[in-house]
């Protein structure tokens, strides 16, 4: 078993079924903040809100959640160090933009810039609402911070940054992880690329339709 | 038609006197060049001139120039076999430069390829993860007819696909991760896709990843830029065999 954990190919499978978990995750998550653009008075959005404050969710399911993002987290750092120090002495010139994606190729830095997102987002919704649990209205304080006068507008546009990102994350990190189970040849490739270019932008639109509909029409 | 010459072009060359030696780059200058020139003829050229000057010439691995061998290597402007697809570095002609470039030489870079001198690397790495595992171990005996072991037109094409790769050791040149995975699955591949190479599968993707691991290769994270630069097209699909081959030996454990 540890030889397998060890194993370039047994840490890809980590990276990539944990990655899968997360791909779920942000689709949960997005269906129920779309529950903000569907009721403006906010009780759909606050039912949704207080299922997911529930003793089963927040104690069953949530450690479940955070564990997927820590191991996630965890193997691409060791990943990543142990591709940087598979070349000591990089190329004077090298030009990767001809044979592969932007985002393939910037993984770890978009992932690290989404959890940047992730903490702040945190700092803004989870811990007052799941945390403290004194919030009565979670639908007015997702309104208030995206129409508050002088900052709605920047974290509206922060939100939207925070989406790109993992828009861009998801558009490599889809096909990518079912290529790291084995699930791919080359019909099926060309079907998993195209449905992550899917996933990830319909993630990615979803979530910067939110903010920008709460800031401009609610 | 005759080629056209450039009249002159400017290249910046890795030296390095040996693997412990700290190499810098070097700048000559090389005239009138047909562009019907192989890229190695070119260097051919420019080495004649410096044992002319007295120089030491530059050092570069070749064999066979006719793309099949896959000793050449060279990073050319930026490019494992420079800037053409589908080829070696000896099946690169000159036609593919413009009179006045600036054209900058580099070795393969990887922990694992260490530098012998100027622009050869050491490709042992590679013997190491055949020895392991990237072969048959049995008696063949007499030849049986044709016909005996049914074996479909797709797998063999899928083989002989995979078993086009010279081991030139492009994809991990250019992999941003130096990563082997390429070659490791195209030498899996084409013996996993007959039915005399499935006898030992499972223990060959066990042991060739597991020498690819400890040689220090780097850990694929499928951008794809291997296969796009590979002279000879093997593809990524093999690698996704690759991981299905290694993780199902693994749970059989």
């Amino acid at each position: 078993m540890s030889s397998f954990l060890g194993s370039s190919i047994g840490k890809k499978l980590i990276m990539s079924l944990s990655g899968l978990f997360l791909v779920l995750f942000v689709l949960v998550h997005l269906i129920l903040n779309s529950f903000l653009m569907f009721d403006s008075t906010g009780e759909l959005f606050n039912a949704g809100a207080h299922f997911m404050s529930l003793p089963i969710i927040r104690f069953g399911l949530q450690p479940v959640l955070a564990a997927g993002f820590l191991i996630h987290i965890i193997y691409s750092i060791i990943l990543t160090l142990q591709n940087q120090k598979a070349r000591p002495q990089k190329y004077a010139t090298q030009n990767l933009s001809e044979s592969s994606t932007w985002s393939s190729r910037n993984m770890f830095v978009l992932g690290g810039l989404v959890l940047v997102f992730i903490a702040m987002h945190l700092l803004h919704f989870f811990i007052p609402i799941q945390i403290h649990g004194n919030v009565h209205d979670d639908y007015q304080l997702v309104k208030e911070l995206f129409t508050n006068g002088s900052t709605g507008l920047i974290y509206s546009g922060l939100y939207v940054v925070g989406a790109i990102l993992l828009g861009l994350h998801l558009a490599h990190g889809f096909w990518s992880s079912f290529q790291s189970i084995g699930f791919s040849n080359t019909i099926w490739r060309a079907r998993l690329e195209k449905l992550g270019y899917i996933y990830a932008i319909f993630i990615g639109a979803g979530f910067t339709t939110i903010p920008l509909y709460l800031h401009f029409f609610a | 038609m005759a080629d056209k010459i450039l009249k002159e072009l400017t290249l910046k060359i890795w030296r390095q006197k040996d693997a412990k030696s700290k190499g810098q780059f070097e700048t000559y200058k090389v005239n009138n060049i047909s562009t019907g020139t192989s890229f190695l003829e070119m260097l051919d050229i420019l080495n004649e001139q410096l044992i002319n000057e007295g120089k030491e010439p530059v050092a570069f691995d070749h064999d066979c120039r006719e793309g099949i061998c896959g000793m050449c290597s060279l990073f050319i402007d930026g490019r494992a076999h420079g800037p053409d697809d589908d080829i070696t570095t000896c099946q690169l002609h000159m036609r593919k430069f413009k009179d006045g470039a600036t054209i900058t030489i580099e070795p393969w870079r990887a922990g694992a390829f260490p530098i012998i001198k100027d622009l050869i690397v050491n490709r042992t790495a590679f013997e190491e993860i055949l020895q392991s595992g990237g072969y048959i171990s049995v008696n063949t005996g007499g030849i049986p007819d044709g016909n005996a072991i049914p074996i479909s037109q797709d797998d063999a094409e899928e083989a002989m696909d995979a078993a086009a790769c010279i081991g030139c050791g492009a994809c991990v040149a250019t992999c941003k991760n130096s990563s082997a995975m390429l070659f490791v699955s195209a030498k899996v591949s084409h013996l996993a896709k007959l039915p005399q190479g499935r006898v030992e599968a499972a223990r060959r993707a066990k042991n060739m990843v597991a020498k690819m691991d400890e040689l220090g290769f780097g850990n694929c994270t499928n951008t794809g830029a291997c296969e796009v630069e590979c002279p000879k097209g093997i593809s990524i699909a093999n690698i996704a065999r690759l991981n299905r081959e290694f993780l199902s030996a693994k749970i059989k454990d």
